[in-house]
């Protein structure tokens, strides 16, 4: 078992948010996770490479196994595996805290070359028996984390599949694609259960001939009722990138859309990633021209805009502590703690 | 459809004017009658038809996306460079198809147009010089069409596209004959049938009428402007005879499967249908690469097109025995920054981006030029526009150093300046 979590009691103060600490890279940073101790953050980076940021030693080590970029970072509950997933295709399986020599990097335990094309998202199980992974090749795979073969294939996605949830319950999987379809899978049977229509993320472009947009990111709230679909809207040029940020709420239970947030302040504006704190509130990571960690509160009022040095491409929060990591496109790794500085 | 551009810049929102309403227009411009100055040089290409094919990627596709990748650079982006049929020679794993098809192309990876404007760059590599206020330069294809003219009643140099089709005044000094046209993909030649009710017997007597009525006039007002009037009308003939030749519905279906069942697919089919008939030289245009935001995204939809219909083409060609005899150049306004911007866009590069060639005159499986390991510079063996054209004339047998007649003035077929790439010429 990991140990347990660093005990952090201070109370959530989101417009007291600040950057703590940071680290910076000479690649630009693509994805961020926590370990589940909550004493490391896994990043990765466009050279290709993985980095394991001791946050007490304030030391790094290197894996390396991918030959693309790679978002897809994931652990087993235990934290002793950590799985990464490229644009190159594959899966790899990697001890978590693994060392190496001086100058060495760290190699995956296991490679497996699981998808055509790129893969996008990467899940873990939440009884970490199950990954799964989801490209451009239009599919949802299941992977036994045990043994590392294929559990289960789930075809179905018309548009390159952007994103994966796994329910708490161990029962379901979601996954949402560039079109806005987000589809309910049972994973005892692979079965389609139904599906979720976030369109309003979804732009094509007549002008530029291009789909655009997609369910870049989801999240459950701690109750279950609520799901929450991140992406982007007003998709006027897909090429330049103008366009603002929007998330869909829906209700969990109906499948119908309760609310959206928006913000129309933060032109170019992208969600790459959504968290529910346990209140309600939804964390995000916000990228494009420029980066913000947004705080929107079911109310829509009395939202908050963290602003950061540079875009947002990934974020993650913190298993106990108040406070949030990100990747910034200008090599940074940023710890923001959501309360007063200390 | 007329393809919106991100930068929104003027080259890429001015429409073009009606097709066959407007064939007379812009007639302003001398008339080359089609005349060498060097009369054997068209003795020679009439004993072998040679014609152009230009795939134009408009916007600007990224150089290493494509066929100079730069894998595990910080420059390189996502994607890995694959080995092609010719040993050595490794392009985007977004081009897997191209790739079987290398032994038949040729690469020149640093063209510089040092320019990153989409207009003035593209007329650099349209034309081969830079745009000037003063002076106005043929695109390629209207000096290939009177460098090849054999006095075929068809246009030698014909744009194909998605939309309606148009017709242009690119061909500067050399006259509206040499004008391109536009074809589109959709319905075959549009406006070329008779109106209803007109019978071919009435069309015929209508048009002697016309003819008689041109000649008398001409006989005391001939100029420039009256050729290209009467010129014009005998082309809206020609081409209304021979709207068969622009129907690419009439090409088997599962040949048009194989080329893609998108609108460059139709494009390169139709383009190779209109080059089999001896149009001299055909442009198709695929749109769109300029990508300032999520590039990748963008290039994977765009060149999986692309090297479907490609690879295809360059194959049928080939099959056809038609290969030979037909100059197949891959060409782009500029490349996309080695530089990855904030939005995973690349933005405009027109210091080191690549072109593909194949066909009449290559040296096929030939890679020219070398840019530096991080994609910014240019190591190796600089190409100029310039140089380009040089280069496409003598692969199909024309003297790039001659002269236009043009009404009696001697024009040089291409800017003095510019070099053949001759490590490529066959």
């Amino acid at each position: 078992m990991s140990e347990s979590p660093p005990q952090d009691n201070q109370p959530l103060e989101i417009k007291a948010s600040h950057v703590a600490r940071e680290w910076k890279h000479d690649a630009p940073m693509l994805g961020c996770r926590y370990h589940p101790d909550g004493k490391h953050v896994f990043s990765s980076s466009m050279d290709h490479s993985i980095r394991r940021w001791d946050l007490e030693k304030d030391e790094h080590a290197v894996f390396r196994g991918h030959e693309s970029w790679l978002r897809g970072i994931g652990f087993s509950p235990d934290g002793k595996q950590m799985y990464s997933a490229g644009y190159e295709g594959r899966l790899c399986f990697w001890d978590a805290m693994a060392t190496a020599g001086e100058d060495e990097a760290i190699a995956p335990l296991r490679s497996i070359e699981a998808h055509q094309g790129w893969i996008r998202w990467l899940a873990v199980s939440p009884n970490g028996k199950i990954v799964a992974t989801a490209g451009n090749d239009l599919k949802v795979k299941l992977w036994s984390t045990e043994s590392g073969e294929l559990v289960r294939d789930l075809p179905g996605h018309e548009k390159h599949i952007y994103s994966l949830m796994f329910h708490p319950n161990n029962e379901f999987l979601l996954s949402g694609d560039l079109a806005g379809v987000v589809k309910q899978w049972q994973l005892s049977d692979g079965k389609l259960l139904r599906s979720f229509d976030a369109k309003p993320l979804h732009t094509y472009h007549g002008g530029q001939q291009v789909d655009y947009g997609g369910v870049r990111c989801m999240s459950l709230s701690a109750d279950g009722k609520q799901l929450a679909f991140g992406g982007l809207h007003k998709a006027t040029n897909p090429f330049a990138g103008v366009q603002e940020p929007l998330v869909l709420v829906f209700d969990w239970e109906k499948g119908e859309q309760i609310r959206t947030h928006e913000a129309t302040e933060i032109p170019r504006g992208i969600v790459w990633r959504l968290i529910f704190e346990p209140d309600g509130m939804l964390l995000s990571g916000v990228g494009g021209e420029a980066g913000y960690v947004i705080f929107w509160n079911e109310e829509k009022t009395d939202s908050h805009k963290f602003k950061l040095p540079s875009p947002v491409l990934d974020l993650d929060r913190h298993p106990q502590n108040p406070e949030v990591v990100v990747a910034n496109h200008d090599g940074g790794l940023r710890i923001v703690r959501m309360t007063k500085p200390a | 459809m007329k393809c919106r551009y991100a930068c929104q810049s003027p080259e890429h929102i001015v429409a073009r004017r009606g097709f066959l309403g407007t064939l007379a227009a812009g007639a302003g411009g001398a008339l080359g009658l089609g005349a060498l100055v060097q009369p054997e040089a068209a003795a020679e290409i009439a004993a072998k038809k040679r014609r152009v094919l230009s795939i134009f990627l408009s916007g600007g596709v990224s150089q290493l996306e494509s066929f100079d990748p730069k894998p595990g650079t910080l420059n390189g982006g996502p994607f890995r460079a694959i080995p092609t049929s010719v040993p050595g020679t490794h392009i985007c794993e977004l081009l897997p198809k191209t790739a079987e098809q290398m032994h038949r192309i040729s690469l020149i990876r640093t063209v510089n147009t040092n320019n990153n404007d989409h207009g003035l760059s593209r007329y650099q590599v349209e034309r081969g010089h830079k745009k000037t206020p003063t002076s106005d330069f043929p695109h390629i294809g209207a000096v290939v069409a009177k460098g090849l003219d054999e006095g075929s009643s068809l246009p030698g140099h014909i744009h194909v596209s998605s939309g309606a089709g148009s017709r242009s005044s690119n061909s500067a000094y050399l006259g509206p004959k040499y004008g391109s046209i536009g074809v589109g993909t959709k319905g075959g030649l549009r406006n070329s049938e008779l109106p209803g009710g007109m019978t071919a017997t009435v069309n015929d007597q209508r048009q002697a009428f016309r003819r008689a009525t041109d000649e008398r006039f001409l006989q005391r007002r001939r100029t420039a402007e009256t050729d290209a009037y009467v010129q014009s009308h005998e082309q809206a003939l020609q081409l209304m005879n021979n709207r068969d030749i622009f129907d690419v519905t009439k090409e088997p279906e599962k040949l048009a499967e194989r080329y893609g069942q998108f609108d460059l697919g139709k494009q390169c089919l139709l383009a190779r249908r209109l080059l089999e008939n001896d149009i001299s030289f055909v442009q198709v245009s695929h749109s769109n690469y300029d990508t300032h935001a999520e590039n990748f995204n963008f290039h994977i939809e765009q060149l999986g097109e692309f090297d479907q219909a490609y690879s295809v083409l360059i194959d049928d060609l080939a099959e056809r025995g038609m290969l030979d005899s037909t100059l197949v150049v891959v060409l782009t306004e500029f490349g996309r920054t080695p530089r990855i911007n904030r939005k995973y866009g690349r933005d405009h590069w027109g210091r080191g981006f690549s072109i593909a060639l194949a066909g009449c005159g290559i040296q096929p499986g030939g890679v020219v030029g070398k840019m530096s390991d991080d994609g910014t510079d240019i190591a190796d063996r600089e190409v100029k526009p310039a140089d380009l054209f040089h280069t496409y004339l003598r692969a199909i047998g024309l003297d790039p150093t001659s002269d236009f007649d043009v009404g009696g003035r001697a024009i040089p077929m291409a800017d003095p300046t510019g070099h053949a790439v001759e490590e490529l010429l066959a």
